[in-house]
């Protein structure tokens, strides 16, 4: 399914907080669902550009939910504020308009599909057995994982979901994206659930004895996901990660959202991601 | 209709290199994009004799009403673009310039003389933002080296050369007339601003590479004195760019000596932003507003 040709104004039918995030609703009259993974191009129509002639360009922000609604898509988008495009996006107001783009790049793939990925890239030709599915958030990088989790019960794929945060500021999203469902928690400060890296979840979750038939999604801050792509490859479970690049177009045009590959030479992260598997990029760099 | 050194043109809007990509937006957007074509010229991003894989990142970094970039010509070298992305550019409804990029004349030659053989290629644009490695200078900021390198390919190809110039000389008329002079067919400018910002993160560079080229409405004004100052020394056509966001940008350097424009880093934010230019002017033309002098807004 394509994205519609050009951006097109949609209306903000809700804003607000979730927690230390803010999170905003759109309808969007023309375009496809989005799968999970994809992000848009946003920017609000009225002040961008409102202090210092900054945010100038759209930012990229990847789908949390989507429901199909009255006359066309809600999409759900979580933010946090960082800069001048974030903050001004999480100033909107029901009413507003948003410039949207999208929806952009690829998507999420099953377990199983994933799994034959790995195992026929290892040679082995052995029966692909049904597998589970391990989502591992951070941060703002919970986003994508909570369209990516519905997805896979609407499938019917047994999934666990390890979620990490800095602290109870840099915090939020649960209740909206993630109320429906059982969730293992970790904080930098021990807010909440484990205290340490949610990474530490992940091993020990691997080191149990059903560890090979789980494939493991990622999203969040580029230390973890290289983390997360280590533990996989170490662990030799299949694995794909949903990475973030500086990007000013996020379809193909401005070569900024360059990733490093394994063997020289560089991913677009928009039209070949943003959902990579670790042997498609330098992880010492992500 | 526009005439651009004897190919027509549905309208006065085109594109700046490396600023749309369009075998990637085919994929995303599909068949639309063809039937919706933004520009009516289509300038391919630079292409080199070899592959490049371009500049380690940060590429890119916002500034106030634009952004600086260096990218560092990622390209799939002659063969690659010939093998694999011609066949897809032909396809596209509108003409087809390509931009090269050589550091010797050998290589220029090589490039011009190949591309323009090919019936599917309407133009060639020269790139000469790039030392010469015999000099050392760079081409397009010195008028002899210009003049020469113009010399030297003219015979090889009856297809228009543009000479895109670069906006980081003091006089950049005597480098157009220079190119003039040497058998440029047209000129185009401008290309990006030496810029550079500090990440106050970190202290450092925001692009990787130190520094990069600014684009975006903060140029403008720049470019606008600079088509102005070329247009009084040069007869040949002109593609304004530098910043266009909207029918009244694109007016702006009509009006200035351009007999097209380009959209850049505009189509980072709006897709179908040289469809929303070419319809505005057309409007504006046709109302009279074209021709009405030009003024602050009120």
């Amino acid at each position: 399914m394509t994205a519609p040709f050009g951006r097109r104004l949609c209306e903000v039918s809700e804003s607000r907080v979730s927690g230390g995030y803010r999170l905003f609703s759109l309808l969007d009259r023309d375009g496809p669902q989005p799968l999970p993974g994809q992000f848009y191009m946003l920017a609000s129509e009225r002040h961008w550009e409102q202090s210092g002639q900054r945010p100038y360009l759209p930012r990229a922000l990847s789908v949390a939910e989507m429901r199909p609604a009255a006359g066309g898509v809600q999409l759900d988008f979580l933010i946090e504020g960082i800069g001048p495009g974030t903050d001004r996006l999480c100033e909107l107001e029901p009413g507003e308009n948003v410039w949207l783009n999208g929806p952009l790049g690829n998507s999420f793939t099953t377990p199983r599909e994933l799994h034959q990925l790995l195992r026929s890239a290892e040679g082995e030709v052995d029966a692909v057995r049904p597998v589970g599915a391990i989502l591992v958030g951070g941060g703002i990088g919970i986003a994508p994982l909570a369209l990516l989790r519905r997805t896979f019960a609407a499938k019917n794929i047994p999934t666990r979901v390890l979620l990490g945060f800095r602290d109870a500021a840099h915090s939020g999203g649960l209740d909206d994206l993630f109320s429906c469902c059982e969730v293992r928690l970790a904080s930098d400060d021990g807010h909440a659930g484990h205290r340490g890296f949610v990474t530490d979840l992940l091993a020990a979750m691997l080191a149990g004895d059903d560890a090979g038939s789980a494939a493991v999604y990622s999203c969040g801050p580029p230390q973890m996901l290289e983390a997360v792509g280590a533990m996989c490859v170490e662990a030799g479970v299949a694995c794909e990660l949903a990475m973030e690049s500086p990007m000013a177009c996020g379809y193909g045009a401005c070569f900024g959202c360059a990733v490093p590959k394994p063997g020289g030479g560089y991913l677009r992260l928009c039209v070949d991601g943003p959902v990579v598997r670790p042997d498609q990029v330098e992880l010492a760099h992500a | 209709m526009p005439d651009f050194c004897g190919i027509e043109l549905e309208h006065p809007v085109i594109n700046a290199s490396g600023t749309f990509d369009a075998i990637a937006a085919r994929r995303i957007y599909g068949d639309a994009l063809l039937a919706d074509f933004p520009f009516s010229a289509f300038v391919s991003k630079t292409i080199t004799l070899e592959s490049r894989t371009g500049n380690e990142p940060q590429r890119i970094w916002e500034t106030p009403a634009g952004m600086i970039n260096s990218i560092g010509l990622p390209n799939k070298g002659l063969g690659g673009f010939l093998a694999e992305d011609l066949p897809q550019l032909a396809q596209l409804p509108v003409p087809l310039i390509v931009s090269v990029m050589a550091t010797n004349h050998e290589n220029f030659a090589r490039l011009v003389s190949e591309l323009g053989s090919r019936d599917e290629v309407a133009a060639i644009e020269l790139n000469v933002s790039c030392p010469n490695v015999h000099s050392g200078l760079i081409v397009g900021e010195q008028p002899g080296e210009t003049e020469s390198l113009l010399e030297s390919l003219r015979p090889l190809s009856g297809k228009p050369l543009i000479v895109k110039l670069t906006p980081n000389v003091a006089a950049p008329a005597e480098v157009a007339a220079a190119a003039e002079q040497g058998g440029a067919d047209a000129v185009s400018l401008i290309n990006t601003l030496k810029a550079s910002a500090i990440d106050p993160a970190t202290g450092e560079p925001g692009i990787r590479a130190g520094q990069g080229g600014l684009s975006g409405p903060a140029v403008r004004p720049v470019a606008v004195a600079q088509v102005r100052a070329v247009a009084a020394a040069v007869s040949i056509p002109i593609v304004g760019m530098g910043g266009i966001s909207s029918g009244a940008d694109g007016l702006e350097f009509l009006r200035a000596g351009a007999s097209l424009v380009a959209v850049g880093t505009e189509s980072f934010r709006d897709p179908r932003a040289g469809s929303r230019v070419a319809g505005a002017i057309a409007a504006a033309l046709q109302t009279g507003q074209g021709g009405a002098p030009i003024g602050n807004p009120a």
